[in-house]
């Protein structure tokens, strides 16, 4: 030791009364400050309510029908949204169907996100041949466009909604696959992670702790993301008849249904477009805000 | 060579005079990759047979320019990364080896500073969590841990009821690099690796982190691998010093020894780069010339004589050995012109023809 540092005095550190949130906590309160996205929330509210709340806010049967009443007008008395080709109540058919098509378009995202986040955690996190195995044949899935891969696989194994959820959770696998695997490697090239390998603890407690919560974010988003093209792809099958099977109300099968009325009645025909527009609208602007509430550090 | 190491480490065991880090001959390349089908093709010597041993309850200080092999030293005693070969002895105890120290309590013993203090740092952590995380991954329960890294925040200056549940982006950088040191220190370690610990910070907190750092090392009995770039920051905080030059150790010494009597033409190059604090007295021409030989194709003999103004044919034949300094045998230096029986024109002394032998086979 040559020399040594004299230090002045030091000042007392001031108080700063910043009340620590936590991270979702402050993501939440962005989120809140948004409109934009606090309106596609709404929205969603309101369709997710009604299709759950069907058996109680419907007003009427959607499978009974009138050959009377047929392709009534929106607005026609006791039918507030008008009847469908079979003379059956619009809106409730419209509630109805909202509970299978939000199904079969967050069921998919779900699953996917699930299995997609733990290989990519995987690959990324062990990194060399076992990562490239596993991108590799990805990449094999990811080559072929989604809407084309969903038909493929949903016509194999054949029509249904199980079926559909299936093949449409086939086709989101790999992209959450890729999103997952990207951030897992920038992370994993971290300081903390180092530091958190210096202290002896196992693999799975680096990536429960360290890894999992810095991936999880950037995955979440993707997955907002894909909840609108999952929703559609969901009615694009159901209007091929690979989904659901008529009577059951859905939107892309009443989209198909209703077809024949588009001369007739247009406005009857397009209000289930409508609902998938806006429900995939709501979700794409939502998950924008989530992206951008996510961004604490500005 | 490993039971000649383990031997000589179970004698001494837990005394005094065994060194707390003793590092052998370690050496780690990295493969360039290119041409057809990705084949590995050259190899950056990154360390190349780099040998010291750091005294308990002393800093090692490592100096030298950017990529000179100082981090890749420390990432390898870390065990970051595997050396290619070499071995290493923790108080008497091989690691990495059979019948060695059990890894998980070398790397307890063992901890790091890193430079980046956000990086380092798990942003979604709040830092008491950060600081706790070691001690419950070494099976002390989650309130013992937490009460310890409360008492280690407020040790470094961070009152825990206002700073425990912060996160990292809520600290400065000197604060966050205090929440490293106690990070560190919640292991109870006995060596610290600080890999240019200081050196993203700006000069007053650099001297508060350093003079927190003296007063951490006496009361928790730690030893110091310091590295760093700024040759002020080593001289005040070690005890001796190594310098590197591209992935070779070229001198190591006391730190006065190193400082006031430099034999390498290296290190005198250097320390005659250090800003003077006269303005009359400041460096009028550039020390050295050129940039460091490319590490993928070293020069043959010794590394730095392509800048190096002594430089002789004896210098491009023969590697020179480090070997201690007549007047002091603490003092190593890896020179020709140190060896009286090297054949260089300026070598000190003479009369030591066996020592010369020895380095030539």
């Amino acid at each position: 030791m040559a020399s040594t540092f004299e230090l002045l005095p030091q000042p007392p550190m001031p108080v700063v009364v910043a009340r620590s949130r936590g991270y979702w906590g402050s993501v939440l309160r962005n989120l809140m400050r948004d409109p934009v996205a606090m309106g596609a929330a709404l929205v969603i509210l309101i369709i997710v309510g009604a299709a759950i709340f069907a058996p109680w806010l419907a007003p009427a049967d959607p499978f009974k029908g009138s050959m009377i009443k047929r392709l009534l007008p929106i607005g026609s008395e006791g039918y507030l949204l008008g009847s469908d080709e079979l003379g059956r109540d619009m809106l409730s058919r419209l509630m109805y169907g909202g509970r299978l098509s939000l199904m079969m378009g967050v069921m998919p995202v779900l699953f996917a996100f699930g299995i997609g986040t733990s290989i990519g955690l995987l690959a990324g996190y062990v990194g060399g041949k076992v990562n490239m195995v596993i991108m590799r044949v990805l990449d094999v899935f990811y080559a072929f466009p989604s809407v084309l891969l969903a038909v493929a696989i949903s016509g194999a194994l054949g029509p249904g909604m199980s079926n559909s959820i299936l093949a449409l959770t086939l086709v989101f696998v790999p992209q959450i696959v890729r999103v997952a695997e990207s951030v897992t490697t920038q992370v994993r090239k971290l300081d903390y992670i180092e530091a958190a390998r210096m202290s002896g603890a196992s693999a799975f407690s680096i990536i429960r702790t360290h890894v999992l919560g810095n991936v999880l974010g950037p995955v979440f988003v993707y997955a907002t993301g894909l909840l609108s093209v999952s929703m559609i792809l969901a009615a694009g099958l159901s209007f091929l008849g690979l989904g659901v099977r008529p009577p059951e109300p859905e939107w892309g099968l009443m989209l198909n249904t209703l077809r024949s009325a588009i001369f007739r009645n247009p406005w009857i025909a397009a209000l289930p477009g409508i609902l998938i527009f806006a429900t995939s609208i709501a979700f794409n602007l939502l998950a924008d805000g989530v992206r951008s509430a996510m961004d604490i550090r500005k | 060579m490993k039971t000649e190491d383990n031997t000589f480490a179970t004698q001494d065991k837990g005394g005094p005079a065994q060194p707390l880090l003793m590092v052998k001959d370690l050496k780690k390349y990295f493969p360039v990759r290119g041409g057809i089908l990705n084949r590995e093709k050259k190899f950056v010597h990154a360390v190349d047979g780099v040998s010291f041993s750091v005294a308990k309850g002393k800093t090692l200080g490592i100096v030298g320019e950017s990529g000179c092999g100082k981090s890749s030293t420390a990432r390898l005693v870390a065990r970051l990364m595997d050396p290619d070969s070499g071995s290493m002895i923790f108080d008497g105890e091989g690691v990495a080896e059979f019948g060695g120290i059990e890894f998980k309590e070398f790397r307890r013993n063992l901890q790091m500073v890193f430079q980046d203090s956000f990086a380092s740092l798990n942003p979604r952590l709040t830092i008491a969590d950060t600081v706790a995380y070691g001690p419950e991954v070494h099976g002390v329960p989650k309130r013992e841990a937490m009460a310890r890294a409360h008492a280690l925040l407020k040790r470094v200056g961070l009152e825990p009821s206002m700073f425990g549940s912060r996160y990292p982006h809520e600290l400065s950088g000197g604060q966050r690099q205090r929440v490293n040191i106690a990070r560190a220190l919640a292991f109870e370690p006995r060596l610290v690796i600080l890999d240019e610990a200081v050196a993203a910070l700006d000069k007053s907190v650099q001297a508060q982190v350093l003079n927190l750092l003296q007063e951490l090392k006496a009361e928790h009995d730690l030893t110091y691998l310091f590295i760093s770039h700024d040759l002020h920051v080593v001289h005040y905080i070690s005890d001796e010093v190594m310098v590197m030059y591209l992935g070779q150790v070229v001198e190591k010494g006391p730190v006065d020894d190193i400082y006031g009597n430099a034999r390498h033409p290296y290190t005198r190059a250097l320390l005659s780069a250090v800003p003077s604090m006269d303005p009359d007295n400041r460096t009028q021409h550039s020390p050295l010339a050129g940039d460091p030989p490319n590490p993928i194709n070293p020069p043959s003999g010794c590394r730095f004589r392509e800048r190096c103004p002594h430089a002789e044919a004896v210098c491009s034949s023969l590697v020179p050995a480090l070997m201690a300094v007549k007047t002091n045998q603490e003092h190593t230096v890896a020179c020709h012109m140190n060896n009286a029986a090297s054949g260089h024109s300026q070598a000190v002394g003479a009369g030591m023809a066996s020592a010369a032998e020895e380095v030539a086979a």
